[in-house]
């Protein structure tokens, strides 16, 4: 493939902006709101014009741009994308310009400061993204945590304070054993490349060369960072203080990106540089993730604050993302990744409506609510469809994302056994209570909170940041092609790599057979 | 003395300063004004002699009879050095101001020790760097107690002095066994026959004094007793000069006299042990105490204490990235630990008022920039990227993996971790806290020059370390 520089610009898009507010006066904030919507504008359309640009019969990467950033060190400026990331990072830059819109009304103090570190979070999450040098990807990974950080911690909650430090110490901590790991892996390279060098691609080539005990403690090392960041269960206790707490902005993209960043690692890193651990740690995480899905779905169940119980919901349906990948064959994989963009956009999606709501009544206790939908019928129609997308309505987005891992993982030989599949599935039907019984209690019955009334319905504004999010979830629900086309060649050769077809019975790959 | 025009160039870096001392001593006999002209003669002289290390970097030779080197990394450290002192210098013109504690030999007692530290760089005999680690330590115990009337800077004084005396007998004990076992003090003749000396228990007792001794003036537990007393009762610009400048003359001697145990084929050396305990102590030791500190010069010593442990993880590791990963590391944290202290020295007040971390709270709203700046240093010492004190950490992790001691490494990740804490205590009293108190303090050119340049070469260290990387491993 040839070298192309859309990636580059993509990134600095979001970079350079994010310096241009900087340079805006106090009382500009109207200006500094429509600058930011507008580079964050320009990121999409780039992304898109990669989108069109992108050759899905193509598994390798593509868009590379390479040059040497430090020579003395062999590190390289190495990024591109393959099916996988071109997803993730089409949700990346779809979702920051919509929820910068949401912010307009919610963030009122410091709003410079906010749209600054929110667009080196931008930064931050493509570079994850789209990096194929292991310490671009560390430098990125990390350097995300600074914008993050501080945006629940000014602009967050009642226990902000703690939710940041505790978000921003849990994550580095396991990001810091990844980096041991990452170079060690690099080490051990020396032997057979003769270099050292922290290139991706040439990594992948050696590392299976590696002595099968050592693989498996850089496995366990990065696995741990990713799982940190997913949260597997049982690591996932940073997760409800830190969504709980962001401001809205800084749940959806937290939710929607931040957490793909965990398992777009397991499927970019751990799988295909350690495939024989791999394999053979894949029951054993699985079985965590799926003491996730149905922990997360219980825990849900009897949060009495609307945010906590989507937060909870978060360790839920990203349980359903890394069983499909430990589950290791195609439908499963190309099902994580659809379901992390679906994830994405519905718990995105609901985070926004939790928002909007409480930013009109200060409260998120269930128990104060109750009968909005005469009031705000608009407000509960787009509840409603948000719930059902996450519940995982057929013809909405969530059931094709969890259909597919179900199936995956049901004939998937490295588990061997289709008892995960029945305890994840008990997980959708726990998603349908806990989404539907919150909604039967927010929504329906009498109003009996006197505040309630003269509530007022969704403006034009959060009508307009909420509808492209519902497009893509009927689209996605209906048409599903126009995405699992684009990973299809690229989990293919993630599948192949993982395990010798002559070994393992085949599986068949009936189900998504490319639109070739 | 000089056999040709070439040696007395080589070693210009050194005679600039050296000559800068007898003419500051003339403008203070002479001079009413000397308050305004010393300090900005002091930082001519150190960017004069900066600059000249750095440009002549390639001209590698051994002068005056096999005692001094030039060239190379040796003239890295001299960068180093002078250029902090540079940047120290800044932050001591209004920070003697404010304490009323202008003495005319200040600023020449900070010549002399930066001359001593250029000597210790320099070396190519034990000798040497014991002449020039006395020249520094005693021009150190005298700048310690430069606030003369506080009771403070006098303890710190005295213990400076009693500890740096001890340290200083551990030191020339060493090197009598070494020159008993070694019959020379030439660095390059004990480094030839190392393999042979390694087996005289009288050359390695001697070495491991040797290596105690300077553990002292490096700040590794357990001879770290002396940092935290001393950084809190010294003036904030003098400590500043300690952890940086000190720290890093100590290593450069360490690297120095021990090139030879760096020079068997990257598997980590015959110290190693040692070095991996004492490494392991600092750093573990440094970050969780600090953890427990109220007095932000207190923090800044135990941090100052975990980070020499991290330092250590490249002696210990003793292969060509562990030199190349400490002189980078200590470059950098020069310049982390200078914008720290000089944002210290700016907003303590007079009587060391201002000095409690609290004092910090609601500086994000009250002084943007300066706290935009605060917090970007403590980011780069708790080792995020892109900032360098991550490269640094980076670096060393490297060295110590090649050398089979990913062991180390975990310890130092876990110890990384730790630090964040308290480093990142700061950043939320500035940003997430309020406070109703106003903290009264003068901004001035001076500090912030020196705060903005040591916060530059941090962010440019950190993005592009790789021109600076290519100089420190071209003269390994």
């Amino acid at each position: 493939m040839e070298n192309s520089l859309l990636l580059t610009y993509l990134i600095l898009t979001p970079f350079i902006g994010s310096f241009l507010i900087l340079f805006f006066k106090k009382g500009q904030e109207h200006l500094i709101r429509y600058t930011a919507l507008a580079i964050s504008t320009i990121a999409f359309i780039i992304s898109v014009i990669i989108y069109f640009q992108f050759d899905s019969a193509n598994a390798g990467f593509q868009f590379i741009d390479k040059f040497h950033w430090i020579k003395g060190l062999n590190i390289h400026y190495h990024v591109g994308i393959d099916g996988m990331s071109l997803l993730l990072v089409l949700l990346t830059t779809f979702l920051t310009p919509l929820t910068l819109v949401s912010s307009w009304s919610s963030i009122e103090s410091k709003v410079k400061e906010f749209t600054f570190f929110f667009l080196m979070l931008e930064v931050g999450m493509l570079g994850v993204f789209i990096s194929l040098d292991l310490f671009l990807f560390y430098v990125f990974w990390e350097a995300m945590l600074i914008p993050m950080y501080f945006i629940i911690g000014i602009w967050g909650g009642k226990e902000r304070i703690y939710a940041a430090v505790k978000f921003f110490i849990y994550t580095m901590f396991g990001s810091l054993l990844m980096l041991v790991a990452l170079i060690w892996l690099a080490v051990y390279a020396i032997g057979p490349l003769g270099y050292f060098t922290t290139n991706l691609i040439e990594l992948y080539a050696v590392s299976p060369q590696i002595p099968i005990d050592i693989q498996t403690w850089m496995f366990i090392a990065f696995a741990f960072s990713f799982a940190i960041k997913v949260p597997v269960f049982p690591l996932h206790t940073w997760l409800p203080d830190a969504h709980v707490q962001a401001p809205t902005a800084g749940s959806v993209i937290l939710a929607g990106v931040l957490l793909k960043m965990g398992t777009y690692g397991l499927l970019r890193f751990n799988l295909p540089l350690f495939p024989e651990v791999s394999v053979a740690a894949a029951p054993y995480i699985s079985i965590l993730a799926i003491i996730g899905i149905i922990y997360g779905a219980l825990v849900s169940m009897v949060q009495t604050d609307i945010k906590k119980l989507v937060a909870y919901s978060s360790v839920s349906h990203l349980g359903f993302v890394v069983l499909g990948i430990f589950a290791m064959t195609q439908e499963s994989i190309q099902g994580a990744i659809i379901q992390m963009v679906n994830h994405g956009l519905s718990t995105g999606a609901l985070f926004l409506l939790v928002g909007i709501i409480y930013e009109r009544t200060h409260t998120r206790e269930i128990s104060d609510y109750g009968g909005i939908a005469k009031l705000v019928p608009v407000f509960a129609f787009a509840l409603m469809f948000a719930s059902l997308s996450s519940v995982g309505l057929p013809g909405l987005n969530g059931f094709i994302g969890e259909f597919l891992i179900l199936l995956g993982s049901f004939k998937s030989p490295v588990l061997g056994s289709w008892w995960f599949t029945v305890f994840a599935a008990s997980g959708v039907i726990f998603a349908a209570v806990y989404l539907l019984w919150m909604y039967q209690r927010v929504v329906y019955g009498e109003v009996t909170n006197p505040k309630l009334n003269g509530l007022k319905d969704m403006n034009n504004r959060e009508i307009f940041v909420l509808f492209p999010i519902f497009i893509f979830i009927v689209w996605i629900g209906i048409y599903p092609s126009t995405f699992l086309k684009v990973s299809d060649k690229s989990t293919a050769k993630v599948v192949k790599q993982m395990y010798n077809p002559e070994k393992i019975n085949p599986v068949q790959m009936g189900l998504i057979q490319s639109t070739k | 003395m000089f056999n040709n025009y070439q040696e007395f160039w080589n070693l210009l870096p050194m005679i600039i300063i050296g000559a800068g001392i007898i003419i500051s001593l003339i403008i203070e006999m002479y001079s009413k004004k000397s308050e305004v002209i010393l300090p900005w003669f002091s930082i001519l002289l150190f960017l004069a002699a900066g600059l000249h290390a750095l440009f002549y970097i390639g001209d590698i030779s051994i002068v005056l009879q096999n005692m001094l080197a030039t060239g190379g990394n040796v003239n890295i450290f001299h960068a180093i050095f002078t250029l902090g002192a540079a940047v120290v210098t800044l932050l001591s013109i209004d920070y003697l101001k404010k304490y009323g504690i202008y003495f005319r030999e200040y600023y020449i007692i900070l010549q002399t020790s930066v001359l001593g530290m250029m000597l210790m760089a320099a070396a190519k005999d034990i000798l040497v760097i014991f002449l020039g680690l006395e020249l520094m330590s005693i021009s150190f115990y005298i700048l310690a107690g430069m606030n003369r009337k506080r009771l403070n800077a006098n303890e710190a004084s005295l213990k400076y002095f009693l500890l740096g005396a001890f340290a200083t007998g551990f030191i020339v004990y060493g090197i009598a066994l070494i020159y008993g076992a070694a019959h020379t003090t030439s660095i390059d003749f004990i480094t030839s026959d190392f393999n042979l000396l390694s087996g005289n228990l009288l050359f390695v007792a001697g070495v491991l004094l040797f290596l105690i001794g300077f553990s002292f003036k490096i700040a590794a537990f357990p001879f770290h007793m002396w940092v935290p007393d001393v950084y809190e009762g010294a003036p904030t610009s003098v400590a500043a000069l300690f952890s940086t400048g000190g720290k890093a003359a100590a290593f450069s001697a360490i690297i120095a006299t021990l090139f030879a145990l760096f020079n068997n084929g990257g598997q980590g050396n015959f110290f190693t042990p040692f070095l991996a305990v004492i490494s392991v102590l600092s750093m573990f030791y440094g970050s969780i105490v600090a953890i427990a500190q109220d007095n932000i010069k207190r923090m800044l010593a135990y941090s100052s204490i975990s980070h020499a442990g991290y330092l250590i993880i490249g002696l210990a590791a003793g292969n060509y990235d562990a030199v190349a990963g400490v002189i980078f590391y200590l470059a950098a944290y020069t310049f982390m630990n200078l914008g720290a202290f000089g944002m210290v020295a700016l907003i303590e007040g007079k009587d060391e008022t201002n000095l409690s971390i609290n004092s910090y709270s609601g500086l994000g709203s009250k002084k943007p920039l300066l706290a935009a700046l605060l917090a970007l240093l403590m980011f780069s010492l708790a080792g995020i990227p892109p900032f360098a004190g991550f490269f640094g950490k980076y670096y060393i992790f490297i060295a110590a993996i090649k050398a089979n001691l990913t062991w180390l490494a975990i310890l130092g990740v876990i110890s990384s971790a730790i630090s964040v804490y308290f480093y990142i205590r700061i950043v939320v009293l500035m940003y997430f806290k309020t406070s109703d108190t106003e903290i009264g303090f003068e901004e001035s050119n001076n500090y912030m020059l020196a705060i903005i340049l040591s916060v530059l070469i941090v962010v440019l260290m950190g993005v592009f370390p790789g021109s600076f990387i290519d100089l420190v491993t071209k003269f390994i």
